[in-house]
């Protein structure tokens, strides 16, 4: 009796992992900050909201890429053709079904933006499987021609695109009842940044509980940590990696379709143009961390944001600059995966 | 002699060697073997891209490092000329003020950029320079006061380059000795030289412990040789040269573009040439760069015959409409990572190795 209550109390007395909070203060931090700067509380609110609206899209955009390198080690430099081909096949549904779309019933509109978002997130899910398949499997564990190859994924998927819904840029109307802005006080919030918040939020902790309550979550964490350990113990990872691969793709699409309802036209090389963005993201985060990524993804949103209203040529660079400096403060990114 | 000239690099392969005289030959000549405004342009654009693609092998090819940054650095050294002659007008003077102001840009960023980021891996690095050059090719084409927007810069250069300048009367063998074609052997010369300055280095001892690093850096490490120094080292030369090549585009050119000189059209340029013609080899450049420049330049041709022969068809017209050969090139890249990482050279060298065994 006296050894297994010994156990017990070793047990509880457990190490608990550190809580690094630092980071999480940042985003609240900086938006504070901006306040006296800029001047205006309503202005304040709307670049806040719009810059929230933004990193939340680059967020769902950045997570599965961050989750498939973290777990894999792969560094897919082609992740952005999956939010093309996710905008692209939206309009698949948008367009044919212009009815509903320009409808004034809340309920038509979301119907429609959904059924867009479904086969969105299902066609870029099921390319996911074939790209980890056909591209990826065969260079694992190289990263040289992991990079070049996922270029060359990258190259032929948006000229695929382009051989698909042609090489004009399409327009793409946002719905009706997502048009326009809540007038609160003097600050306009646009209708499309809080449903853009909502969203990513619903992403955001769908994705931490299944990360840190499930079974298959944990058996993530573990193989990002440690893969051939979790491979020793019987799971095959080999079938987790293709399912976070194409949740990562599948999540890609449905950033696709938000952004490209946000921008409300669409170009085949939306998706290289957002990926350079998704990288500095993830960078900032620490390379593999989902939590990192989701404050990396708000603070350059955020940044971005206010720099373009404080000081428009700054804007530029501002991504830059935000990157520079944080990797100054933390070589590794935010929060730093034990392994990398 | 040739072998000096070479660096004791011999092209090794008897097929290799007929394709690299056909394309020197085609080069040194090509005023005089091909008529013609459009293919002088081909052949100057050849030129250039050998040595940017050869610059670009440097790092890839030979110290394995992946940058996305060359094209920054080949757009400040087109930018860098372009815009001193823009602004100083049409002298030899302005062209030497834009090149060295444009090499301690490109070396001081380069040198920077390596030492914040060649200390972690391969895959950080690509990273970091994909975020630098987008950034720096947005702030190109928005500080339009000084760079000329999206729109770009005209600019006029010295006498002695100019189309309208003839050094002398009358014709040799039907064509007329003007600035246009002192310019192309400009162009073509330094190209050559620059050409055979990177085979030098390659083939020195500062070159092999580039190999040593990109086939294990740890044990390069270990065996004593500085892998952060040799990387940087290796990254600012790659630079400067790059650097070069876009002084020569503006040159021949006489325009200076976001589109031409920064964009990222450029740089999957580069990559595609690099893989297709051999990594890791100096002569998959030059066969890289003559086989995409020309077909860019005329399987667009091909291909609109067949989409003119596909009209009926809805999604094969598509897919041969001649905007669509990057498709194709892309595809076969694809193909080449796979099945010939070694590229075209590699291959013609490792067949006419085997044969020598046999």
């Amino acid at each position: 009796m006296t050894t297994i209550s010994s156990v017990a109390a070793q047990d509880s007395a457990l190490p608990r992992l550190r809580v690094d909070l630092l980071p999480l203060l940042l985003v609240p931090v900086l938006a504070l900050l901006m306040l006296p700067l800029i001047g205006s509380f309503p202005t304040w609110v709307t670049l806040t909201v719009a810059g929230l609206a933004m990193g939340m899209m680059v967020f769902m955009m950045a997570s599965g890429l961050t989750l498939i390198f973290g777990l894999m080690d792969v560094l897919n430099f082609g992740h952005g053709a999956f939010v093309s081909v996710g905008a692209f096949t939206a309009t698949l549904v948008l367009l044919p079904m212009k009815g509903w779309v320009e409808a004034d019933s809340i309920l038509m509109n979301l119907s429609v933006v959904g059924l867009a978002i479904l086969l969105a997130m299902l066609v870029t899910g099921i390319l996911g499987w074939a790209f980890e398949r056909i591209i990826i499997r065969p260079v694992y564990g190289l990263h040289l021609k992991q990079i070049l190859i996922t270029m060359g994924g990258m190259i032929v998927a948006e000229q695929l695109i382009h051989v698909i819904w042609g090489a004009e840029q399409i327009p793409l109307q946002l719905p009706t009842t997502f048009r326009g802005a809540f007038i609160i006080g003097d600050a306009a919030l646009e209708k499309y940044r809080l449903i853009a918040v909502g969203v990513g939020l619903t992403v955001f902790v769908t994705m931490f509980l299944v990360l840190n309550r499930t079974k298959v979550g944990l058996l993530i964490r573990a193989g990002v940590e440690n893969g051939e350990m979790v491979e020793a113990l019987g799971y095959r990872i080999r079938r987790l990696f293709v399912g976070v691969f194409m949740a990562g793709s599948a999540l890609a699409g449905l950033g696709g379709v938000m952004w490209g309802l946000y921008k409300e036209t669409l170009t085949a090389a939306i998706g290289g143009e957002i990926t350079v963005l998704v990288f500095i993201v993830i960078i900032i985060g620490g390379l593999g961390s989902v939590g990192g990524c989701f404050i990396g993804a708000m603070l350059v949103a955020l940044v971005a944001n206010y720099a373009g209203f404080l000081a428009p040529k700054v804007a530029l660079v501002s991504d830059i600059l935000l990157m520079v400096t944080v990797l100054l403060w933390r070589p590794q990114g935010l929060y730093p995966v034990a392994k990398r | 002699m040739i072998r000096t000239l070479l660096s004791g690099d011999l092209p090794r392969s008897r097929l290799l060697s007929a394709l690299l005289l056909a394309v020197l030959f085609g080069l040194a000549f090509a005023p005089f073997l091909f008529p013609g405004a459009r293919s002088l342009n081909v052949a100057a654009t050849i030129c250039v891209f050998i040595v940017l693609v050869a610059s670009y092998d440097l790092l890839l090819g030979y110290t394995g490092i992946v940058s996305f940054a060359h094209t920054m650095f080949y757009g400040i050294g087109a930018y860098g000329v372009g815009l001193a002659l823009h602004a100083m007008g049409p002298s030899w003077w302005a062209i030497f003020v834009g090149t060295a102001g444009a090499l301690s840009l490109s070396l001081v960023l380069a040198l920077v950029i390596g030492l914040f980021s060649l200390r972690v891996r391969a895959i950080f690095y690509a990273m970091i320079t994909l975020a630098v050059a987008s950034a720096f090719a947005v702030l190109a084409s928005q500080l339009s006061d000084l760079t000329g927007g999206e729109d770009g810069r005209t600019f006029r250069v010295p006498e002695l380059l100019q189309p309208g300048f003839h050094l002398i009367e009358g014709e040799i063998m039907g064509r007329a000795i003007d600035g246009k074609l002192i310019t192309y052997y400009l162009v073509f010369s330094a190209a050559l030289a620059l050409f055979l300055f990177m085979l030098r280095i390659v083939n020195s001892p500062f070159g092999r412990v580039l190999q040593a690093i990109r086939e294990n850096d740890f044990r390069a490490e270990a065996l004593g040789y500085r892998t952060v120094i040799y990387r940087t080292l290796a990254n600012c030369l790659g630079a400067l040269i790059a650097t070069l090549a876009g002084v020569l585009m503006a040159l021949w050119l006489r325009y200076v573009g976001p589109k031409t000189m920064l964009s990222f059209e450029v740089m999957t340029d580069i990559l595609l040439i690099v893989v297709i013609g051999g990594m890791g080899t100096v002569y998959g450049a030059v066969i890289g760069s003559a086989l995409f420049i020309l077909m860019q330049n005329y399987l667009q041709v091909l291909m609109k015959e067949a989409s003119g022969a596909l009209a009926g068809v809805p999604l094969l017209a598509n897919l041969f409409h001649p905007d669509r050969w990057l498709l194709w090139l892309g595809v076969l890249f694809v193909l080449s990572v796979y099945f010939f990482p070694t590229g075209i050279v590699g291959r013609l060298r490792t067949k006419a190795a085997l044969r020598r065994l046999r």
